[in-house]
């Protein structure tokens, strides 16, 4: 079971989310793998928490990870990077989206937000990418990018070819974004490696 | 041709390849996408019946006609559609049948968790149970000859790890079998007493050519490895068993009623240790426990919440199999993200007034559900589809009266099983008030066309009931409108019926913020922004409990967070701005915007 690759993606829901776990799983469907991917529709998606699990490998049994086991987790949003924290192998890697969301409830009940999460991260998993998406995609010229973004950064530590990337976007984003989706994922890529 | 599905999608797959001609449902997570893909056939006449009661009398007929059939909905959807299900196993299904039972264990978005497969025991039925999307495809082949083969409908219970898992299917072409046409029959087909009697003794011989059926079945199969360990289990649990005891002997069960005992017990007596591993009830377990097999299996894994691979892992470190991993993080306990109604969603208004009128809510199944969670806090009772308006009454009678009670319920649930309650409470000289919060379609599960939303499935035009017309001949006279993003209309109007001693029927007006997909057009207007220099940090915007308004990272002098309005998630409804104290959330100027 050694082989399985393990990647869980999370944040809140309306941040694209989904998009980027199905290219995940296209692509490694694209390179002949067997896959996995799962996660919950219904309540999740009016502003809760959002995760979905991808697992590729030889033979995929559980369509969930098991705590302990994430390689990759791509968190859209501090905190909830934290929350999913427990899932990753202490030699896993975490993407985390430089973003802050408060949700009203705590400020109306007076409960904090927690401290600097990406060094409380840092604590317990040494390897971690910290990343102003937002930024990156409000300087290609559309914030709604953000998820490609992120995406290009995690496909450094996968192995897969470029045009199964490219050819999984063009497969899945809107007709006529297709420039600027790879746009993104590319600008992704060069600030994991910077 | 290799293709990445869901289970909803392999299901509606199944029922392309496997020449399936009617399909019906009433839509429910997590069963919604089986029919909405179903759809995409033009080679299936498929429905959205108003509910499941009548999506499954028009699946039966279609059966009786000779059509291969299926019918699909959420695990609660069958209690609806139970009158039918259970009177049905005296007659069969001639063209065939398959009924898709999709239970939520875990309850991501249902009010219970009861398991199914006590459905299928019920009536006599076989329960078929897939483990991935490949069988989830395969098995409505298999579920549709077997329907044929022993003249009985099949219960094909899914859970919600099946339905929304995603995994790679082998995929073929469709093939065409004709429709048999009706037979008369009265014998079979009117279930009068005296041919019920004659049928019931047809019915039992059925299971028992049943039972013998699954003894030989290739839906069950054995996969023998170390014999000190023997697992019987089914569904998703068992890729959680593979996961956690590779190496064990499994017996996996794709048909999980009627047994196979005999198969079974030829199993258990080739490994040491016999165990059951399967979400929700034993109902395994305790069959092979009647039937005198010694196993184990609730002692170990619980009977409540989804199963996943930690908590199978869990199990067997209980049962001294595995070794207990320590682990090395915790789950940390952070602030919760409950979710809300949308931006421009035209309930919010509705709960804000409930909510300052202090009135007695009782409430129904929908997206409007979510107006009962804080800070809206709108809703005191929520039970079923339709349960509102019969519940509210009820109240009132203990009471003795109806003034201060307000039953509210959206247009699919009302079309669903609403009306009926409604006539009731006429007919009881009820005085309480009834809110139809019309939005035009069914929301929750994601914009599914209803008898009120003007549109057949395929987004034709259809005939749109009228809700006021439907009330008057239903013999309410007091019928009221109200703009539910007026804020003081709604207090206003809902206040005044709530104190009157006359039975009233509240509709709204306001169409879902997100459905249909070109509607968006007609609800966006132009956003608004909070004046930073206005704000108190008082936080009355948040009460109305809005994804657009926002905390902040500017703060008053008293160190509380401001608001800010994030204008790409407004929709301009104007409901925050109406409930500011000191005026400062106003409508961005054309200019700006």
């Amino acid at each position: 079971m050694t082989q399985t690759t393990n990647i869980l993606i999370v944040g809140v829901g309306g941040q694209g989310i989904l998009l980027a776990s199905e290219l995940i799983a296209d692509a490694a469907f694209l390179n002949q793998e067997d896959v996995k991917k799962s996660e919950v529709h219904g309540m999740a998606q009016r502003g809760g928490v959002v995760s979905s699990h991808v697992r590729f490998g030889k033979q995929v049994f559980s369509p969930l990870i098991p705590v302990g086991e994430v390689d990759i987790l791509l968190a859209f949003e501090e905190m909830e990077a934290l929350r999913w924290l427990y899932f990753v192998k202490k030699e896993g890697m975490v993407i985390v989206n430089q973003q802050q969301m408060v949700p009203p409830i705590a400020v109306m009940k007076g409960l904090p937000y927690p401290e600097d999460p990406i060094q409380q991260i840092r604590s317990s998993i040494p390897k971690v990418l910290p990343i102003g998406a937002r930024q990156v995609a409000k300087e290609i010229g559309n914030e709604r990018v953000m998820n490609l973004i992120l995406l290009g950064m995690l496909s450094t530590g996968l192995s897969f070819d470029m045009a199964v990337w490219e050819k999984a976007i063009c497969q899945r984003v809107p007709k006529g974004t297709e420039e600027i989706n790879i746009k993104a994922f590319h600008m992704g890529r060069e600030k994991a490696t910077s | 041709m290799k293709k990445i599905l869901s289970g909803n999608e392999a299901v509606a797959r199944g029922c392309y390849e496997y020449g399936v001609h009617i399909a019906t449902a009433f839509p429910g997570t997590p069963s919604t996408e089986i029919l909405e893909n179903i759809i995409q056939y033009s080679e299936i006449n498929s429905e959205w019946s108003p509910n499941e009661k009548v999506a499954f009398e028009v699946a039966m007929g279609a059966t009786f006609a000779g059509a291969r059939t299926l019918v699909a909905m959420k695990h609660v959807g069958l209690n609806v559609a139970a009158d039918a299900f259970m009177s049905m196993s005296l007659i069969g299904a001639p063209g065939g049948l398959v009924v898709v039972t999709a239970d939520d264990p875990g309850m991501h978005s249902s009010q219970n968790e009861q398991d199914n497969r006590f459905y299928a025991r019920f009536a006599e039925y076989p329960c078929l149970e897939p483990a991935s999307s490949q069988e989830a495809k395969d098995f409505i082949g298999k579920a549709l000859d077997i329907s044929t083969q022993f003249d009985v409908p099949v219960l094909f219970r899914v859970t919600t790890r099946i339905c929304h898992a995603q995994g790679v299917v082998e995929c073929g072409e469709r093939q065409e079998i004709a429709i048999k046409g009706f037979e008369k029959n009265p014998e079979k087909f009117v279930v009068l007493p005296a041919h019920a009697k004659k049928r019931h003794v047809w019915a039992k011989k059925r299971l028992s050519d049943l039972h013998e059926f699954a003894n030989a079945s290739d839906l069950n199969q054995v996969e023998m490895a170390d014999t000190n360990i023997g697992i019987v289990t089914s569904g998703v649990a068992y890729q959680y068993v593979k996961e956690a005891m590779p190496n064990a002997s499994v017996f996996k069960l794709g048909m999980t009623y009627p047994l196979p005992f005999q198969a079974i017990e030829e199993f258990s007596g080739k490994v040491k240790r016999l165990l059951v591993v399967e979400e929700l009830e034993p109902f395994i377990e305790n069959q092979l426990k009647a039937h005198g097999i010694i196993c184990e299996g609730k002692a170990f894994w619980p009977a409540v919440n989804e199963l996943n691979p930690d908590l199978v892992r869990e199990g067997f470190v209980k049962a001294g199999l595995l070794k207990s991993q320590a682990s090395s993080q915790e789950p940390a306990i952070l602030l919760p993200r409950p979710p809300v109604f949308c931006p421009g969603c035209p309930h919010r208004g509705v709960y804000y007034a409930l909510n300052k009128l202090k009135a007695t809510v009782t409430t129904d199944i929908g997206c409007y559900t979510l107006g009962a969670l804080p800070p809206l806090s709108g809703g005191d009772t929520c039970v079923e589809m339709g349960a509102s308006i019969g519940v509210g009454v009820g109240m009132a009678k203990a009471k003795g009266s109806g003034k201060g009670i307000v039953a509210t319920i959206g247009d699919s649930t009302f079309l669903h099983s609403g009306m009926t309650g409604l006539l009731n409470a006429v007919n009881d000289q009820s005085q309480i008030t009834i809110i139809i919060l019309d939005n035009r379609i069914t929301a929750m599960t994601g914009g599914q066309h209803h008898p009120g939303s003007g549109e057949a499935v395929d987004g034709t035009p259809a005939f749109q009931v009228d809700l006021e017309q439907l009330c008057r001949a239903l013999g309410v006279k007091n019928i009221k409108h109200m703009d539910t993003y007026n804020v003081k209309e709604c207090i206003d109007v809902i206040g005044k019926e709530m104190d009157s001693e006359e039975l009233s029927v509240i509709i709204t007006n306001r169409p879902c913020a997100l459905y249909p997909k070109d509607n968006r057009k007609a609800v966006l207007q132009t956003p608004f922004t909070v004046d930073a220099d206005k704000c108190i940090g008082c936080h009355a915007c948040f009460r109305v409990s809005c994804p657009a308004i926002k905390a902040s990272e500017e703060k008053t002098d008293k160190g509380k967070f401001k608001s800010f309005i994030d204008i790409d998630l407004c929709t301009g409804c104007s409901v925050c701005s109406q409930v500011c104290p000191v005026q400062a959330i106003t409508r961005i100027k054309e200019a700006d915007a």
